[in-house]
């Protein structure tokens, strides 16, 4: 029994990782300061109000946070017009067959655990499979709801045109209470991507063993030799890769 | 008649006729124009506006409501604005205050609504209600979606006092059995001033009528019809017990300690973060207290749905939907409990699906490790 030879692939650009790490960081930090905000713990002492100020340095750090959150987000959306075309914004596009079908691979064989007969080595993706895509694009839209009603709460005290921009979220919506418990919710959203996201990522990097947990970090996956050859034939990828990429890993 | 003798009247002349001073109007004047959030340097324009302005002809239109707005109104920290602001311009109309009645206050509403047809004012006090074609609200035998219509016809503006008129208030609360319904939800064709509140603070009231005397058009409004000089703010900004917000000192309960030592009542439900009003500056009785002060938080009275959003002192509102006590934490901790227990099966059912799989690719790993050269 022979073990299939794997290359390397660059996926993951570094504008990309960085994103990654950017995003998964402010949302840590946003969701943790959120959930102190919307309910402090009882820190007792015994010095006056003036000389304490740790409530206003946590709502602080979740508006700069919002503020990373934000542009990063920009970047990453100027990145899916120049980037590979593994963070193209066609990657994210939900309607063609081909992401359809492999919605269904995946859905069959990952998340219901089905067993395929003959496995079709062109079910694995290189890149996003098509659920995580989708997922992602969920994410942008949670995304952007955070990124309008919260903007839209701090607007009132904003001194930058910015945040200003969101004003009309919280009349449109009905008034501050409405907007809060939105944010609110869709944190906790926020949490069940994260879980669901990062069990995924190890699911696959178990089973499959193609690095997808470190290809955040390197931006390399592994992928069949054999796989890469009917890429070139079928033009899937623009030239052949160069010499140092195809350094052969056993 | 007696409306045409009275609108003919300045607003000053009616205070020097009711025997103030001209230093008592001089206080007034600047005195309103402080509430008014105006610089010193305006306060000449001020008295100069009630000097020369006549009497705007309005009429005060009752409907779904406890009459709060107008207590308010004549509880107003100077005797002017009781004395002078309310009961001469809604000297046309009103029918708790007006002398007349029945019939006579009928016709006296017909005469300036025909007289003065795009000129008066409509105030409205409380909602609507539209359940049962409007019978739950009648007077002098007409429904009060009729009289609103009517009244709103010939009108230049219309002032939404109070939470009522503004967004629906008590009577609106779920499941709003009368249909009560705000004033603008109904005329779509006039400017609105909403001044939610319940009550709204008198001095806001008599600011917003000043102001269109003074400058004789309305007042700056924001995205939700509100004079933007009262509400602009939340409770919250201009709260005195912020510094304790802020130091991240909360009243825990209502019987602590630190609710004794005056902390911040974020954690008891105060909705003063959530809430836009000026009861933080301008206060009630007089300047007297607000209820932050008063160690009650704020319940949030001149915001939409106010009474539906959850006990007033928790934090938390309940998610729609979702039942009563349930608020988005608890939803949120079930969810991620039965997301996390989802995966762990999840995960277990892949060892057991995949063993094959795995089966092979372990042992062909274990055979390439021991063909390592070492």
């Amino acid at each position: 029994m022979q073990t299939r030879k794997f290359r390397r692939v660059y996926v993951w650009e570094l504008p990309v990782r960085f994103f990654h790490w950017i995003n998964a960081f402010s949302i840590t930090v946003l969701a943790v300061t959120g959930l102190i905000i919307a309910n402090p713990p009882a820190i007792l002492s015994n010095k006056e109000a003036s000389d304490i100020y740790w409530f206003g340095t946590v709502r602080f750090i979740h508006f700069a946070t919002a503020y990373v959150f934000f542009f990063n987000m920009i970047m990453r959306i100027y990145w899916s017009f120049v980037g590979n075309k593994f963070s193209s914004w066609r990657a994210f596009w939900p309607f063609n067959k081909k992401m359809w079908h492999n919605f269904l691979h995946v859905i069959k064989v990952d998340v219901f655990l089905a067993n395929e007969k003959k496995p079709d080595i062109k079910d694995i993706s290189i890149g996003h499979n098509s659920v995580a895509a989708i997922s992602y694009v969920i994410l942008f839209l949670l995304a952007l709801v955070q990124v309008f009603t919260g903007f839209g709460l701090y607007s009132a005290n904003a001194g930058w045109w910015l945040p200003k921009m969101f004003a009309w979220v919280v009349p449109f919506l009905g008034g501050d209470f409405i907007v809060r418990t939105i944010h609110h919710a869709t944190t906790w959203l926020f949490i069940l991507f994260t879980l669901i996201h990062v069990y995924l990522v190890f699911y696959h990097d178990w089973l499959e063993g193609r690095g997808e947990v470190s290809s955040m970090f390197g931006g390399y996956k592994f992928v069949c030799d054999e796989r890469l050859k009917k890429l070139v034939e079928d033009e899937e990828i623009e030239a052949p890769v160069d010499e140092e990429a195809m350094e052969i890993i056993e | 008649m007696a409306i045409e003798k009275s609108v003919k009247e300045t607003y000053y002349e009616s205070i020097i006729k009711q025997g103030y001073s001209r230093r008592d109007f001089m206080k007034f004047a600047t005195y309103i124009a402080a509430y008014m959030g105006l610089e010193t340097s305006m306060i000449g324009q001020v008295a100069k506006s009630l000097e020369n302005t006549f009497r705007i002809p309005v009429i005060w239109e009752h409907y779904q409501e406890c009459t709060c707005c107008s207590e308010s109104f004549i509880r107003s920290d100077h005797p002017i604005v009781s004395d002078i602001i309310l009961d001469k311009i809604s000297l046309d109309y009103t029918l708790t205050l007006m002398a007349a009645s029945g019939h006579q206050a009928e016709a006296a509403k017909q005469a300036t609504m025909e007289k003065y047809k795009g000129e008066y004012i409509l105030c409205v006090e409380g909602s609507v209600p539209l359940g049962d074609d409007g019978n739950y609200c009648c007077i002098a035998g007409r429904s009060a979606k009729d009289l609103l219509i009517e009244a709103a016809e010939g009108a230049k503006a219309i002032i939404a006092w109070g939470s009522c008129a503004s967004n629906g208030c008590v009577q609106a609360a779920y499941p709003n059995p009368t249909q009560a319904t705000p004033i603008h939800k109904i005329i779509k064709n006039k400017p609105i001033i909403r001044v939610p509140g319940c009550p709204p603070i008198g001095e806001v009231m008599a600011g917003i009528i000043v102001h269109m005397i003074t400058f004789g058009r309305l007042p700056e409004l924001d995205g939700l019809g509100r004079p933007k000089a009262f509400y602009s703010k939340r409770v919250h900004d201009s709260c005195y017990r912020r510094p304790y917000y802020d130091a991240g000192l909360f009243a825990e309960t209502f019987d602590d300690q630190n609710a004794k030592d005056g902390y911040c009542l974020y954690k008891v439900g105060c909705r003063g973060p959530m809430t836009y009003n000026s009861c933080g500056t301008i206060k009630w009785n007089n300047g007297v207290s607000y209820p932050i002060q008063s160690g009650h938080g704020c319940i949030g009275c001149s915001e939409e749905n106010f009474w539906d959003n959850g006990p007033f002192y928790e934090r938390l509102t309940g998610l729609a939907g979702f039942g009563i006590e349930s608020s988005a934490d608890t939803i949120g901790k079930v969810a991620a409990g039965v997301v996390a227990g989802g995966l762990a099966v999840h995960a277990v059912a892949a060892n057991i699906s995949k063993r094959k799989e795995l089966k092979s690719r372990t042992s062909r790993g274990i055979q390439n490790e021991k063909k390592l050269d070492s």
